[in-house]
């Protein structure tokens, strides 16, 4: 019980402070459940990321599904996924009951100038951090930079690429190309 | 009381089916946002973009900010609450079904193979995504647009704030959420 409140509270602070999307949550979940938890490893976080980019819903809700599934099995994974999604819900409905222009406010608008930057310098601290665990040899190198050429032009391509289908490419060319037996876990 | 359970009922049901069917990050959830506000009329166009405005300026992801605050304003608290659980019960379902069978097969060659894959494609959708933001947070293309100089292409402010938080990270180890109400507060006092 005191760990299902424990995986509750977690969650509902990296979910009060997850600005922009799901990807700016990785720092956090690097700093409270990898470092100072260590309830998940670096390799299982990238995994829960490429799996919640190829499955229905948000990406932010299928990691802490994921991680509380991993703490505490189904009544873990709920816990964990009420948890994220409680401080929004309290803040959206108290703005959309007291507060429907909040986005036009000067000061709302100065301090989320200054957080997108905070969040810029995250996400390039979390790509450092997690580099040496995933870009591994030549081949994954290569892997990640068609991924990455291909997602950032996806606009100029004549035909659009769903992400899930990027994933899912990436999936298989590591099935084809994998170190076939060894380890390339770790 | 009886039109007001088939209501909440329907709202959970487009939720549903919303957190069902879009696969990807937050703005997945924008073209069945659209399909629902033409369909039901409980939330117009307008609201939608006002939503995404509010959803960059609090925290949580842009589809559950959309299904509390269309919850909200079509059927009250209740509303917003249960549109809200609705939108995220497909993913939960579908992701303990994964997980289970993700410990199972875990030291298969298969799942380790496809995860070498994986894994340079799941950090190389994090850069893109990082890049997204530096667009908006240390570039002022309108400005660089209207004066043609390479100097107002780059907030100079912004990116110094940015290597201060990224020397400060390094070196005192802060938590992010630390980093983060910083630099709001920093935003505020020098007018970002």
């Amino acid at each position: 019980m005191r760990e299902l409140f424990e995986l509750f509270v977690v969650f509902a602070r990296i979910g009060a402070v997850n600005f922009g999307g799901g990807y700016a949550m990785l720092p956090l979940l690097q700093q409270d459940l990898e470092q100072n938890r260590h309830w998940v490893t670096t390799e299982e976080l990238m995994d829960y990321f490429a799996i919640g980019q190829c499955t229905p819903g948000i990406i932010a809700i299928n990691v802490s599904t994921f991680v509380g599934y991993k703490r505490k099995g189904i009544p873990g994974a709920i816990v964990s996924t009420l948890g994220f999604v409680f401080v929004p819900i309290v803040v959206i409905l108290a703005i959309a009951m007291f507060l429907r222009n909040f986005a036009d406010l000067e000061v709302v608008k100065h301090a989320f100038a200054g957080i997108r930057v905070c969040v810029c310098v995250l996400i390039v601290q979390a790509v450092m951090r997690l580099w040496k665990k995933s870009v591994v040899d030549l081949k994954s190198f290569l892997l990640y930079l068609a991924i990455f050429l291909l997602a950032l032009c996806s606009k100029l391509l004549p035909v659009s690429i769903p992400t899930a289908m990027l994933v899912l490419l990436a999936g298989f060319f590591g099935i084809v190309l994998g170190k076939e037996g060894k380890e390339v876990s770790k | 009381m009886m039109s007001q359970i088939l209501l909440l009922a329907a709202l959970a049901w487009e939720f549903f089916k919303t957190g069902l069917f879009s696969v990807g990050g937050g703005l997945a959830t924008l073209p069945f946002l659209y399909e629902i506000s033409d369909k039901t009329s409980w939330f117009s166009h307008a609201d939608i973009a006002d939503m995404i405005a509010i959803s960059e300026s609090t925290p949580g992801a842009l589809g559950i900010n959309m299904s509390t605050y269309a919850g909200y304003i079509t059927a009250g608290i209740h509303g917003g609450i249960w549109a809200t659980l609705a939108l995220v019960l497909p993913s939960v379902i579908i992701i303990i079904v994964i997980a289970h069978f993700l410990e199972k097969f875990r030291d298969s060659t298969l799942v380790k193979n496809a995860f070498y894959g994986l894994r340079p494609a799941s950090i190389a959708l994090i850069t893109v995504a990082g890049i997204n933001v530096a667009k908006t947070a240390i570039i002022n293309i309108p400005a660089f647009q209207a004066s043609h100089q390479i100097g107002d292409l780059l907030l100079w402010k912004q990116i110094l704030l940015g290597v201060g938080i990224f020397l400060a990270n390094r070196k005192l180890k802060m938590h992010p959420i630390f980093s983060i109400v910083a630099a709001a507060v920093i935003g505020i006092v020098c007018k970002f």
